[in-house]
């Protein structure tokens, strides 16, 4: 079994991109907006992740590239093509449902084979294409059982044979690892990783789980309330958030935000006053800053912290503690900073630095990311 | 807290019979008798003398057993044309119960249709008139299309009545389908058509067979329209056939015949209902989704 099997049979000489979506619009209802304006390029071989709170419209966006939904406005080119009118079964795309959706009175065998059969692909061709699938996934021993016999595990590998056998142009799959206990799903999204890896086709993963969309995609695509708030690859996403809803969204323990006077030149943070980088414009009275708790360390002997603060709460985390550390002052604030496991903590005030680098600074009225860098 | 189970262990051993662990199995059986009891006291009038139906005191249990009445029943009666007549309007009717109601059915729970809650209403408003209410508009139409003497007569009635309560059951039985199914068959490449025939409708037989039993039944035990509509000797049904057995003279009921009619009228209920039995318990949707 080689990985060249697994490719798609149809040669691309276009430069197209592999999927293409442009200003792509689903309206329900005149006043709700789930999807507005969107455009995405996937090319060949990447895995695109649509990442958002549930109700931002990343499933919409995925039904309409299936073709199970109409977008209002926009189109949906797979290979260059304009699908946007054809149906599901046209499109040559492939799809894992959040419950699989295995055929419950169709062996596993003729779950794999049904869109195959469909398309009248020669007999001998399907059971070859059966047999590379079953042999990439170890499907053997379930082959003739019905899905009601199979755990979470298997039924969710049934649910990507069934999408491996076709292949597609595109791979659709919506939340495939959310019905999976926690043990399982990270092996399971291990094994995603290596499988589509292997494949030519791009993958369209739709989670609303920060960890499935930082280890598994080479994009990913933030959204929120129908709008596309960020495209970038997951290292930028997590460093350089485009504004503070992505901030907040990505990352856990979540970001700090600290809403501070601003005189367009420095801030006051608590007791101090700092200058602000010179590439941050801002005529704002306010601004907010944004720090990771990773970011937010114990002040060393004889340095000048930046905030100063009594322990609230302390939750362990395994690696780190993290500590909820109340800050008085005229606004008084709550930062939270992951501790070494190794500090013992007493009632006197704790002293923090923040790493200076690590700052994201935000736009308090549109949450827009400000310093560039 | 540990002398309790002590306490309870010792007064089980002293008496030595656990009266709690009796209480379901008497309860069971006094309810199971409470129900049955009428169908016992047919079924064994059915096989007893006509000197033991008479007897008075009443004669619960007899010793003596006869087939004499169902053997009458088929000889002075064309008992098997009354079974063929029933079964034939029970089955038609039923078929075109669930024909209709299904599609419908479907419709209700998948499409988003404009006044669907009115459509719902209405069909459960219909369910609220007794049929007895509408057998004087029936007759008329009956009159008018002359339809009197056909199974027609019957056939749609029945079908009508029982449309609302498959209407009901089948799309709350839809609407628990996973939609993922329907649109995985599409993604797959079935056309609607084939999404029917293939993924929905073998995993809805077991809501098929509970409602078109439902219906069945119904339609089997149906008493005046049958009475009314259908006079020809040749076409009556079970139960009025059944009302109709008369003894030699009017002061003659005759109690062994009817109980015979009685119990062969029911016995292909039971069996159906047998039959079936695994067909609705047999869980299909069980692995389509978690769970």
């Amino acid at each position: 079994m080689t990985q060249t099997d697994l490719k798609p049979t149809q040669a691309h000489t276009t430069n197209a991109p592999a999927l293409e979506v442009r200003s792509l619009n689903k309206t329900f209802a005149p006043t709700v907006v789930p999807v507005k304006n969107l455009n995405l390029t996937v090319e060949r071989g990447e895995f695109l992740t649509l990442l958002g709170p549930s109700g931002c419209g990343k499933s919409t966006v995925l039904r309409m590239i299936a073709g199970l939904e109409h977008p209002t406005k926009g189109q949906v080119l797979i290979d260059g093509e304009d699908v946007t009118r054809l149906s599901p079964s046209d499109r040559n795309i492939a799809m894992v449902f959040q419950s699989y959706a295995l055929y419950p009175h169709m062996t596993v065998h003729d779950n794999i084979a049904s869109g195959l059969k469909l398309r009248r692909i020669p007999k001998g061709d399907i059971e070859d294409r059966i047999r590379d699938v079953v042999d990439f996934l170890g499907l053997h021993e379930l082959l003739n059982r019905k899905p009601g016999q199979l755990s979470g595990g298997q039924r969710q590998r049934v649910a990507v044979a069934r999408t491996l056998v076709r292949r597609p142009s595109v791979f659709l799959l919506d939340e495939p690892l959310s019905n999976l206990d926690a043990l399982l799903r990270e092996n399971v999204r291990a094994e995603l990783k290596q499988l589509f890896e292997s494949q030519q086709a791009p993958v369209v993963y739709v989670t609303h789980d920060q960890v499935e969309a930082m280890t598994l995609s080479s994009k990913v695509a933030v959204l929120n309330e129908g709008y596309l708030q960020q495209l970038d690859t997951p290292e930028r996403i997590y460093t350089h958030p485009a504004n503070r809803f992505v901030a907040g969204f990505v990352g856990s323990p979540q970001m700090n935000f600290l809403t501070l006077p601003c005189d367009g030149q420095s801030v006051t943070l608590g007791n101090r006053r700092a200058p602000l980088p010179t590439e941050v414009r801002t005529d704002a009275k306010e601004i907010t800053l944004g720090i990771r708790p990773e970011h937010v360390r114990l002040a060393r002997e004889g340095e000048s912290p930046t905030v100063e603060g009594t322990v609230s709460l302390v939750e362990h985390l395994g690696m780190h503690k993290l500590y909820t550390v109340q800050v008085p002052g005229k606004m008084p604030m709550t930062v939270r900073s992951l501790i070494p496991l190794s500090h013992t903590h007493s009632d006197r005030p704790i002293k923090l630095v923040f790493s200076g680098n690590a700052i994201h600074w935000f736009d308090a009225e549109t949450g827009d990311r400000l310093n560039q860098d | 807290m540990t002398t309790f189970p002590e306490s309870v262990s010792k007064s089980q051993r002293s008496s030595g019979i656990n009266w709690r662990s009796l209480i379901l199995p008497i309860a069971v059986i006094l309810v199971v008798l409470f129900c049955l009891a009428p169908v016992l006291w047919q079924l064994l009038t059915s096989v007893k003398v006509n000197q033991d139906i008479s007897a008075v005191p009443s004669v619960y249990f007899p010793r003596r057993f006869t087939l004499e009445h169902y053997q009458q029943l088929f000889a002075r009666r064309p008992f098997w044309n009354y079974l063929l007549n029933s079964f034939f309007v029970a089955a038609a009717s039923t078929l075109l119960a669930l024909g209709l109601g299904a599609p419908a059915a479907y419709a209700l729970a998948r499409l988003r249709l404009q006044g669907e809650r009115v459509i719902l209403a209405g069909v459960l408003i219909v369910t609220l008139f007794p049929p007895i209410l509408l057998f004087l508009g029936l007759l008329r139409v009956v009159q008018v299309l002359s339809l009197g003497d056909n199974y027609l007569a019957l056939v749609l009635p029945y079908a009508a009545i029982n449309l609302p309560l498959t209407i009901l059951v089948m799309r709350s039985f839809f609407e628990q389908l996973p939609r993922d199914l329907e649109d995985s068959a599409k993604v797959d490449g079935y056309n609607t058509v084939g999404t029917l025939l293939n993924i929905v409708l073998p995993l809805t037989l077991p809501a098929l067979a509970t409602t078109g039993i439902l219906a069945f039944i119904t339609a089997w035990n149906e008493f005046i329209f049958a009475l009314t509509f259908i006079t020809r000797e040749s076409m009556k049904t079970v139960p009025v056939a059944a009302s109709q057995l008369g003894g030699a003279s009017i002061f003659e009921i005759p109690y062994g015949p009817i109980a015979a009619a009685t119990v062969l009228g029911t016995l292909p209920l039971v069996l159906l209902v047998l039959f079936f039995q695994r067909q609705i318990i047999q869980g299909l949707t069980s692995g389509a989704v978690k769970g």
